[in-house]
């Protein structure tokens, strides 16, 4: 499941719905009713139970989504426990420095994320040129993003904060080898 | 009182409308014009990303920041001039300082406008610190202080606005709670005795604003000091939560102004009020504080940010969503529903600007879920979804304001109008449906260079941003040639009359 997708898809049903509603009412806005006090009446009637599906709706979507969190103050004790490949980054206006830029697919990989001097954004993206995990590059901050490589390729890394002249060729590389 | 006492005052009731409404004039010409370039400036970026035009990163990061300061800017300057109208007709408020707030704002602008395209300043609008010091030789640090001067001096004018406006909803309802209508809100009090919608709307606004208006100085100045005192320096993650506190709720305040045109324009369409019930102030009290603590998330990706703020963000972002749906989007299809309304210009700008507002809101909270901003942060998702509620927002409830201000003077153009309100409409879903679209396939926003793969995008995205260029463009063309006019009317046709002038 590609959560880009999914959000994509959902995103897209829902926006077109709510347009659907207000074609529908724009629509039938020139009919008149003279008494409009029971049709009001009748709508406020309605909207507690509108009220009730958004609420259930998003106490789902938050129940489904808070439970896996990336940052590390919040892991589990075993995700901590597990050995990982430590990845150190550096970015500098405006260029990466990732030692080693070479891991095994199939174990974690804990990215030590910094910067040297303004903000940049530490996204990794995958061969087929998706975005697979990010997390921000921060002058004086050591952010740390745990990843596991499932496909060994060459994934790149882009920088996702606007750093100023050259943000957009502010790239480089890391080689996922099989495990 | 005497004959001639009256006579007196119904002069100066007169002469203050005159004013107030050539300031009002003032400014809607003024957000008109910079709409429009500011849009062209946009329209410049998205066309060199689609590799149409060959724009320098340099200057294409200039107009990023120009038109990103120039649309917030703008976009607040338009929530102003909606706001003061229509809650002038409930509380007392200062022509002078809103003029100033005007003034303020060109002055303002014409320093972020030199530091750009003079001084080269492409810090973005968002002068994240600390890239503001730190172009690595690309301008200068003078050029990054006009730039934040320029926020400063804007800043300066929309807190004596908003404090004026406070001051006459203090001075009309007793207190700021009872401007927001929280005794109705919390049924104290019957929702029949509630303030007109306008009230809490700018009640809400101005408390915000002013919030948010302070903070950012705050940063301004310590920024300031950055610049020119490089040892002075303060810890980026404390500066971003002020940017953004500052920045998210300044450009959401644009659109709670903004609604008030549609609180105010759509029933007299449609022949019956507006419902203020219980739940209408209940939904504004709750968004005064949302709008206060959901700023985290922008801060999604920053791992060293507690994680209870970043999940508070979360949660906040899903619950901000329910005022607009189930409060103004509801109250506006009820109002409109089966009313017998005939649609033109104004109302229909009014009721998409409702529509765009309440689209816009879906992908903005999938984009403030934490595991999706892991794989969506700072695409053009982001400019995707502020964009529906922006452009296809707080913009068209201005633009339906501004409509319905012209309309009070006919003109051979309006044959014009319905053919610029679907310029505007289909060419603004096709530009941002081409943004989500690239979002989601994991473009990054703010790039002055794309990769092949991303062209397609970029192209069916510049050919909607060039249909709403030329929708908007003649709506604004039209009112512009119809401004003398509008400044020359009775005041009996256009403003209604003050409730003490009304009563003699
Ligand atoms: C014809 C209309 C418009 C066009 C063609 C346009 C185009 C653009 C483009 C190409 C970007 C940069 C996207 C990227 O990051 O890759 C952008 C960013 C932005 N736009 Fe617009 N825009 C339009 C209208 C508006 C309006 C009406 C507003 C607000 C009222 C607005 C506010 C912004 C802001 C705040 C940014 C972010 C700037 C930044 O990333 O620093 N835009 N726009
Ligand atoms: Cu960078
Ligand atoms: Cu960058």
């Amino acid at each position: 499941m590609v959560v880009q997708n999914v959000v994509w898809a959902v995103s897209i049903i829902l926006m077109a719905a709510v347009v659907g509603v207000f074609v529908w009412v724009a629509d039938g806005a020139s009919r008149h009713v003279v008494d409009h006090a029971p049709l009001t009446a009748a709508a406020y009637r309605l909207r507690p139970w509108l009220f009730l599906i958004l609420a259930l709706a998003m106490v789902g979507a938050n129940w489904r989504t808070l439970i896996e969190l990336p940052y590390r103050a919040v892991a589990s004790a075993r995700v901590l426990a597990a050995p990982v490949q430590r990845v150190q980054v550096v970015g500098e206006q405006w260029d990466w420095r990732i030692t080693p830029n070479q891991v095994k697919a199939g174990t974690p990989v804990a990215f030590h994320v910094t910067s040297r001097d303004v903000n940049h954004g530490f996204a990794i993206y995958d061969p087929s040129l998706r975005i697979v995990a990010e997390t921000q590059a921060m002058p004086g901050f050591d952010n740390v993003l745990r990843y596991t490589f499932e496909q060994p390729g060459i994934y790149q890394v882009m920088c996702l904060e606007y750093c100023g002249l050259l943000h957009h060729v502010m790239r480089a590389t890391i080689t996922v080898v099989p495990r | 009182m005497s004959a001639n006492a009256g006579r007196a005052d119904r002069a100066g009731v007169r002469d203050g409308e005159t004013a107030a409404r050539a300031v009002e004039l003032a400014y809607i010409a003024v957000v008109a014009i910079v709409l429009l370039l500011m849009m062209l400036f946009g329209l410049t970026m998205r066309a060199a990303q689609a590799q149409y035009l060959d724009v320098q990163p340099r200057l294409f990061y200039v107009l990023l920041t120009m038109h990103g300061a120039g649309m917030v800017g703008i976009a607040g300057v338009a929530g102003a001039v909606v706001m003061w109208h229509f809650v002038r007709r409930h509380v007392p408020v200062n022509t002078t300082v809103f003029l100033a707030n005007l003034v303020l704002f060109l002055i303002g602008a014409v320093l972020i406008l030199g530091s750009g395209f003079i001084g080269g300043f492409a810090g973005a609008w968002t002068f994240l610190y600390p890239l503001p010091a730190h172009s690595n030789g690309i301008w200068s640090a003078n050029a990054a202080a006009a730039y934040m001067l320029g926020l400063l001096v804007i800043g300066v004018g929309f807190l004596l606005l908003h404090l004026d406006v406070l001051h006459g909803i203090w001075r009309t309802y007793g207190s700021l709670a009872n401007g927001l209508g929280l005794k109705q809100a919390i049924g104290l009090k019957p929702e029949k005795t509630g303030p007109p919608p306008a009230v809490p709307a700018a009640t809400m606004a101005s408390i915000v604003n002013v919030l948010g208006i302070v903070i950012g100085a705050v940063v301004l100045i310590l920024s300031l000091v950055n610049l020119y005192v490089p040892s002075f320096t303060m810890s980026a993650l404390v500066a971003k939560n002020l940017i953004y506190f500052f920045g998210h709720v300044f450009i959401n305040a644009t659109i709670y102004m903004a609604v008030i045109a549609v609180y105010e324009i759509l029933p007299l369409y449609a022949h019956h009020p507006w419902k203020t019930n219980r739940i209408f102030y209940l939904a504004w009290v709750a968004s005064t504080v949302m709008v206060l603590i959901v700023y985290p998330h922008h801060l999604l990706m920053d791992f060293a940010m507690p994680p209870w703020a970043l999940v508070v963000g979360q949660i906040i972002s899903y619950l901000s969503g329910l005022p607009v749906l189930l409060v103004t989007a509801f109250g506006a299809l009820t109002v409109v529903h089966r009313s017998g309304l005939r649609w033109d210009t104004p109302s229909g700008l009014c009721f998409l600007g409702v529509l765009g507002w309440a689209a816009g809101v879906i992908p903005a909270i999938a984009d403030g879920t934490i595991v999706v901003n892991s794989v969506m942060h700072n695409t053009q998702w982001v400019p995707g979804h502020f964009h529906t509620y922006l452009l296809l927002g707080t913009v068209a409830m201005f633009l339906g304001y501004m409509t319905w201000t012209a309309k009070e003077v006919p003109h051979e153009t309006i044959g014009t109008e319905p053919a610029a309100f679907w310029l505007y409409v289909g060419g603004g879903i096709i530009f941002v449906v081409a943004f989500l679209a690239a979002g989601s396939a994991s473009v990054p926003r703010r790039y002055a260079v794309h990769l092949a793969p991303w062209l397609t995008y970029d192209r069916i995205g510049s050919l909607g941003a060039l249909l709403v260029v030329l929708g908007v463009g003649i709506m604004v063309v039209q009112f512009l040639v119809r401004v003398p006019a509008l400044a020359r009317l009775p005041m009996t046709a256009v403003a209604q009359p003050l409730p003490e002038a009304a009563a003699e």
